[in-house]
């Protein structure tokens, strides 16, 4: 006997749902980034403005063109991830990069970082990423000429002045045989490299407003506290031994965490879900070996900067620690005993 | 004051919607004709002992329980036995059942005690105890259904040390048991106590999220008269009534997995069967009613029914004021766990506990996407599994992997697809999952058999 | 400049023999003895690797070919005869011929004959729906039309009927391998015989509900009113749990249920049209027992059994023409879009 008018929806259990939603996580990491955001835009000026906006628009374009006429499927740019990819990518490169390349580390990051996997949720590296060590391999020269923050720079694109970033003088400075205490006279003072006043790309700068973003993608629980930490701790620790073992050489912790793109890549970059392991045993394995690699790279690899190389390294061994990182069943019963 | 605890791993938070956690329990009226199904109970179906045309008394043994994991069935009604069909019932199929037609008097079965009085003695040894909770035919109430004579056996070589009742209610809309702590708290302790003394057992607990305070007050009040019986404050999370949650809540053990509760030296058992063992015991009332929340966001009047196993939902559903206007979906049960009705025609047994409705807002499904690989499932599943990769290894058919990857502990509390951001059909997966790894366990026990 | 040339040429000469030496030593010490028929029956096969025949894999199946005595329990159903007498040659052994099989759909509750009363939401997966309840009709045992067999089929014979929401079988393709039979949860596929000139009959129905419950939930459905098990002469019909069934291997084609069944719940495939019979009065004598008499099932068509339902909804040439339409050519592309 069915009820006149009535049709029911039959469906499994549970038939309500938490209000989450990938929309929502999008959109609180990009409210996470502004405060990035603006410190780009006050020490940057018109060139972090034309760059994040080049990038962020390139992206959703190639998302949208590539899902709508390649894929054929329905284009999901409203999910804001091809936004973030955007953003992460301008603040991953130097404000005076021309248009034509961002451009095409947009294309690459989305096209070959993002949707040759299969769109969001089966990439294996993290899009912004990809896209950056493209730029970075293809074009070193322009990647590597960064405008010194502030005062005439801030009306200026392409014909900002530039300067090197606190890691590219030490890099060279070692290798010319000077030692680091005679190097850190020439560089800004720690609170000046917590606060952004130093060469860099558009997002590497401020570790106070990537600190403000990372905090509050943990208090709401969009991220969890385990990449980040382990990240920092085992630079701390690694670079720590370092130092002691000869502080002419190598440079101190507090440096290399406020240096380069340590902070960012650790709050926005290395805990990119999808990139990620699953569980917190997995989490911190991954930031253990991102921050080993890191400062591996920094002091005796060929780039002064290897925070994109240790993550997307990283980024390749997860599917192995995801293996050997299971949740702990309840009411596990051990081979030998209870 | 006693320190409020939860269990530890997972869980989560849904709205908790007791719309009627202050409506009293009204009598719902008896059915015009009851279809009282075979298979209310974990286990083997009950073998009718009644045929078309037999006359029956209310709480008379209509089927009896074949096999060890089966229970009885009596008559809810007085009446007479129109067919033994099939009918529709809440697992979406039709099952073999008795259709009663109702008479106008009420005739008792002999033997029954239907007075309301407080019994506190109870002259009755262990074994007389479980006899009589078999042969009132009474089943776990809280949804499961297990037969609780079989759960009051322990096997030998396993001793209980504690009882715990489950007071947790951590449903959605459910308030059933909510309301019994408050009217019935009495014979909720005596019947705990019952419970104790079949177990040989000195220590009950009785755990209670704390969202109902009231009821807390008022069995710690009254508890002390009753003995070594203790009222443990819940946090409130989701799936905390489960009993492996609830024990790890209360006692801080895990149950070990593939095992029982037993195996820690624990009895669970809900309020709602602490009362029906109560009753079986002190006045040889068999299990022919229970209590049934009706409630939805759009329904005006949420309430709290007593109603007799058999009723069709419809006549309850009319009786507690209609079906609201613009429902597209009705719950048997509760939103996390609870199934889905096709037909307002399915009875309420003895495991339902609510009939939820839901408005056309909150009654569909959204499409799902990719799994974005949040682990969000993972840090919400209380069995410490991971859904994500069980949907994944189901959908592409790899059932060895999924039964090396636990699936059998799987509690189906729900917890995963409620927080997956993008809408992911995880238990619907891992349900069949499930089912295909324990069809494959029980061939192969079964090939087993002739070599013992 | 020439100096490195003639270096290069010798070194590299050098490497390159030295290897392919090693190279053939290493592949004489571990060469696995096989018996060199097996590769023979491998290429013989069709190498679709569909399991149909039981065995893990066309290279199995050659295996258990050439280790065996004879071929009577070994059957290539994709290869088919050909396939298996080449096998037969190359082994030196005798094979019978079996008869060709075909994947049958024994359900017709199609939208017109099948009322939905409810709406799934869910996974576009019919073993999930199937563990959830018994469907959007009154039919529990009939097709849930979610396309597990379509996509279980990897011979492109099996496409879903958006008209009719059942799966239809494209004989031409089927090769009986099996695999639907195993993806749907509700039994509904079968392998059937195929008669002379791929003809079959059989019951396209396995509701075992009782006759009027059934009826009401899909007008086409089977009553089990054991009419078909009286009119056969060949014992091919049995009747169980309210539904009729008729064995491939005893019937004899002769569609003498099929003129009796008040439902139209037996099929018949790939026959001629029955010749068209001279205007009936309303209650007319059933012809007598030989049942050579060519009938036509239209609308006039009526049983002089008096209990049935005389509503007699038969749609007349539906049979005979969507029969034909199972060898269809145009094959839509399957829908298996999951809800998204």
């Amino acid at each position: 006997m069915k009820e006149n008018k009535l049709k029911l929806v039959i469906s499994h259990s549970p038939h309500v749902h938490a209000k989450s939603s990938v929309n929502k996580i999008m959109y609180m990491v990009i409210i996470a980034l502004l405060p990035a955001l603006i410190v780009s835009l006050a020490y940057f000026g018109l060139g972090a403005l034309i760059v994040t906006l080049t990038a962020v628009l390139s992206a959703v374009f190639f998302e949208w063109f590539i899902q709508k006429f390649l894929l054929k499927v329905k284009p999901t740019i409203t999910d804001g991830s091809a936004i973030i990819t955007g953003l992460l990518l301008a603040f991953n490169v130097p404000s005076n990069l021309p248009i034509w390349i961002i451009i095409i580390g947009s294309l690459v990051a989305i096209g070959i970082g993002k949707m040759s996997f299969g769109g969001l949720g089966n990439n294996i590296f993290n899009p912004a990423l990809v896209g950056r060590v493209f730029l970075l391999i293809s074009f070193p020269v322009q990647m590597t000429s960064w405008p010194t923050p502030g005062g005439q720079n801030l009306t200026k694109y392409f014909d900002a002045t530039t300067g090197a970033t606190p890691l590219g003088l030490i890099k060279e400075g070692v290798k010319n045989g000077e030692t680091i205490q005679q190097l850190m006279t020439k560089l800004p003072s720690y609170w000046d490299m917590f606060i952004g006043q130093m060469g860099g790309s558009l997002g590497e700068m401020s570790a106070l407003a990537i600190l403000i973003g990372g905090l509050f993608l943990i208090w709401k629980k969009v991220i969890t506290w385990h990449i980040p930490t382990s990240i920092i701790v085992t630079v701390a620790i690694f670079a720590g031994i370092l130092h002691l073992a000869d502080p002419t050489k190598y440079a101190d912790p507090l440096f290399q965490l406020l240096t380069g793109g340590l902070m960012l890549g650790s709050f926005f970059m290395a805990t990119d879900m999808v990139t990620s392991p699953m569980t917190p045993k997995g989490m911190i394995i991954f930031g253990v070996g991102i921050g080993i690699l890191v400062v591996a790279i920094r002091v005796w690899g060929a780039y002064p900067e290897g925070m994109s190389f240790a993550i997307l390294i990283m980024n390749a061994f997860v599917p192995l620690i995801n293996m050997y990182s299971k949740p702990k069943l309840y009411g596990e019963v051990k081979k030998n005993g209870k | 004051m006693v320190a409020v605890k939860t269990f530890k791993k997972g869980g989560v938070h849904p709205e908790d919607n007791k719309f009627s956690a202050d409506k009293p329990f009204v009598k719902a009226p008896l059915p015009k004709m009851a279809i009282v199904h075979l298979t209310q109970h974990l286990g083997a179906p009950a073998k009718p002992l009644v045929k078309k045309g037999d006359k029956v008394k209310t709480g008379q043994l209509i089927a009896e329980a074949s096999g060890f994991i089966s229970a009885n069935i009596h008559s809810p009604v007085t009446g007479k036995i129109m067919k033994i069909e099939k009918a529709i019932d809440a697992s979406g199929y039709k099952k073999d059942a008795i259709f009663i037609k109702v008479d106008k008097e009420e005739i008792w079965e002999d033997g029954i005690d239907l007075t309301t009085d407080l019994v506190k003695d109870i002259p009755y040894s262990p074994q007389e105890i479980v006899e009589k909770v078999k042969k009132a035919g009474i089943v776990g109430m809280g949804g499961a259904t297990f037969p609780t004579n079989v759960k009051l056996s322990p096997p030998p070589g396993k001793k209980a040390e504690y009882v715990i009742i489950n007071g947790v209610e951590c449903e959605p809309y459910l308030t059933v048991d909510h309301r019994s702590m408050l009217e019935m708290g009495h014979e909720l302790m005596v019947g705990t106590k019952i419970l104790m003394k079949a177990l040989g057992v000195d220590k009950a607990i009785i755990g209670i999220e704390n969202n109902k305070p009231d009821a807390i007050k008022h069995l710690s009040e009254i508890a002390p008269e009753y003995g070594n019986i203790t009222i443990q404050p819940l946090k409130m999370k989701y799936p905390q009534g489960g009993e492996k949650q609830l024990i790890n809540a209360i006692l801080g053990r895990e149950v070990p997995s593939g095992g029982l509760p037993i195996d820690v030296g624990v009895v669970v058992q809900n309020v709602g069967t602490t009362i029906a063992v109560y009753r079986a015991v002190t006045k040889n009332m068999p299990l022919i009613e229970r209590t049934v929340t009706v409630s939805g966001k759009n329904f005006s009047n949420p309430s709290n029914y007593i109603v007799r196993i058999g009723t069709p939902i419809k006549e309850l559903v009319d009786f507690a004021g209609g079906i609201p206007e613009n429902t597209e979906k009705i719950i048997a049960g509760g939103p996390m766990t609870g199934k889905a009705l096709s037909s307002l025609d399915v009875p309420v047994q003895k495991g339902t506990s609510g009939v939820v409705f839901f408005a056309s807002e909150e009654a569909h499904r959204k499409p799902y996407q990719d799994c974005i690989r949040c682990a969000r499932c993972v840090s919400v599943c209380p069995a410490g599994l991971e859904p994500y990769l069980l949907m994944s290894l189901t959908e592409h058919q790899m059932f060895d992997k999924v039964r090396k990857e636990h699936v059998t502990d799987c509690i189906e509390c729900g917890s995963c697809s409620y927080i997956c951001p993008t809408n992911r059909p995880l238990l619907d997966y891992i349900r069949l999952g499930k089912k295909t790894v324990m069809d494959q366990i029980r061939a192969e026990r079964a090939k087993q058999q002739p070599k013992k | 400049m020439s100096d490195v040339l003639l270096n290069s040429v010798i070194v590299l000469g050098i490497v390159g023999s030295v290897s392919a030496l090693i190279l053939y030593f290493v592949a004489q010490k571990f060469k696995v003895e096989e018996d060199p028929r097996i590769d023979d029956i491998e290429e013989a096969l069709p190498n679709a690797n569909c399991g149909g025949c039981g065995y893990p894999g066309c290279r199995a199946f050659a295996e258990a070919c050439a280790k065996s005595d004879n071929l009577d329990n070994l059957y290539c159903p994709v290869g088919g005869n050909d396939v298996m007498k080449k096998v037969a040659t190359i082994l030196g052994m005798e094979v019978q011929e079996q008869k060709r099989q075909v994947a049958v759909v024994r359900c017709a509750g199609s939208y017109d004959n099948r009322e939905h009363h409810n709406e799934y939401e869910g996974p576009e997966n019919c073993a999930v729906a199937h563990q959830l309840y018994g469907g959007e009709t009154d039919c529990h045992y009939g097709c849930l039309g979610l396309a597990d067999c379509v996509r279980a089929c990897n011979f492109d014979a099996l496409h879903m009927d958006k008209k009719t929401g059942l799966p239809v079988v494209n004989e031409d393709n089927c090769t009986a391998c099996g695999a639907c039979v195993e993806a749907c949860p509700r039994d509904i596929i079968e392998l059937r015989v195929l008669g002379k000139r791929d003809r079959k009959i059989f019951v396209s129905c396995i509701n075992e509900d009782k006759g009027g419950a059934a009826k009401k939930a899909c007008s086409v459905a089977c009553i089990g009113c054991g009419l078909c098990y009286d009119a056969c002469k060949f014992d091919a019909i049995t009747m169980f749990e309210n539904l009729a069934y008729i064995d491939d291997k005893k019937c004899v084609l002769c569609r003498a249920c099929v003129e009796v069944c008040p439902t139209n719940a037996i099929w018949e495939v790939n026959f001629p049209p029955r010749k068209p019979k001279p205007a009936k009065k309303k209650v007319a004598a059933k012809p007598t027992a030989n049942n050579t008499t060519p009938q036509t099932k239209e609308e006039n068509k009526v049983i002089n059994v008096t209990d049935l339902p005389k509503e007699n909804t038969s749609k007349p040439d539906e049979n005979t023409v969507e029969n034909k339409d199972n060898k269809t050519e145009n094959k839509e592309d399957t829908n298996s879009n999951e809800n998204k």
